[in-house]
């Protein structure tokens, strides 16, 4: 299998695991902020939920996979950057995401 | 009469205006010809079979690609206005000629090329109409390589990586065919840097294919085949 294959694979499978995800995370937001919850009664519902931290670790590590390939396919397409500066720019940018993503997740669970 | 404006040059250039009798019946490709024997000797075009099975004649008509041996004046016309130009996205040779050998070159890259798995000594693989992979098959085979599709992608006027439709649709007949030896490299190969991840399902290919072929549905099955695998076909 190709590196670009592999690539191609793991955006579409990250992309099935985003659908549903993107879609319950608006709807907790928009049930949170209707319902007119503070910080402090959001975080009392958070801290210590296994369930909450196992979804929002998937969502990290989802995005992690799905966002830096798509960045580095519109980079490859629309820049003159040499394949190489794009992997390096794009792993920075999964680095990121992943940390980041993981450190607001320990944060409020 | 009818008026034609035709590219005249390489890279640099500019359009001829000339005036053609109306007549019955007339394709772009007689319009071209009555300038070509009657007013403009030195004026170079492109054609052979004249019947839509040589792909060699198509150029953009009033601004699409088309075969111009097939098409008709009065469907393409524009008021009394014709504009002839060379395709899009190819070296340009001279007025209305480009030169389709990168267009070719692509084909290579997409490993749509044939390798028998079997000889001469061994039975034919027997292949059925209704096979599923045969149907794939046959859905894209009839692609007359006139380079239409090419030029009608957008994704090949600015990705110059771009393997383009035609080169895909054929990787998609091969990967397909029981008879191909190297489905799994060509299916690869199609998969791989400027292939079915590049395009941007305009449909460019599919709008303008002059024989109604659907590159954009072989691509699109080239992607499920990527995360699927192969299917299975008889073996030789």
């Amino acid at each position: 299998m190709t590196v670009v294959r592999g690539l191609f694979i793991a955006q579409r499978y990250s992309a099935m695991l985003l659908a549903p995800f993107v879609l319950i995370h608006l709807a907790l937001i928009i049930i949170v902020v209707r319902n007119g919850l503070t910080a402090e009664e959001i975080l009392s519902r958070t801290n210590g939920s296994t369930l909450w931290f196992v979804f929002y670790v998937a969502f990290v590590l989802a995005v992690t996979v799905h966002a830096p390939i798509g960045v580095r396919n519109v980079l490859n397409e629309w820049t003159r950057l040499s394949g190489g500066v794009v992997n390096v720019i794009c792993l920075c940018l999964a680095l990121l995401m992943l940390s980041t993503g993981l450190r607001a997740v320990f944060a409020v669970t | 009469m009818l008026k034609v404006s035709i590219w005249r040059g390489v890279d640099e250039g500019e359009f001829i205006d000339y005036e053609v009798p109306m007549r019955a019946n007339q394709t772009v490709l007689d319009i071209v010809t009555e300038v070509q024997r009657n007013q403009e000797p030195d004026l170079a075009y492109r054609f052979a079979c004249r019947v839509g099975v040589c792909g060699s004649c198509a150029m953009t008509v009033n601004g699409r690609p088309r075969w111009t041996c097939r098409s008709h004046v009065n469907d393409v016309i524009d008021g009394d206005r014709l504009v002839l130009e060379p395709l899009r996205s190819h070296p340009r040779i001279r007025d209305l000629v480009v030169d389709l050998a990168p267009f070719f070159e692509t084909w290579k890259g997409s490993g749509a090329v044939f390798k028998p798995s079997a000889t001469r000594d061994d039975k034919p693989v027997k292949i059925t109409a209704d096979d599923p992979a045969r149907k794939n098959a046959d859905a894209g085979i009839e692609c007359i390589n006139c380079a239409v599709c090419y030029s009608a992608c957008d994704v090949v006027s600015w990705d110059k990586n771009y393997l383009g439709p035609a080169a895909l649709n054929r990787a998609w007949t091969l990967v397909n065919d029981a008879k191909h030896g190297e489905r799994k490299e060509t299916l690869n190969k199609a998969l791989g840097d400027g292939g079915c991840g590049s395009c941007h399902s305009m449909g460019n290919c599919t709008r303008n294919c002059p024989v109604g072929l659907s590159p954009s549905a072989g691509i699109a099955g080239l992607k499920k085949f990527a995360l699927r695998g192969l299917p299975k076909v008889e073996k030789p």
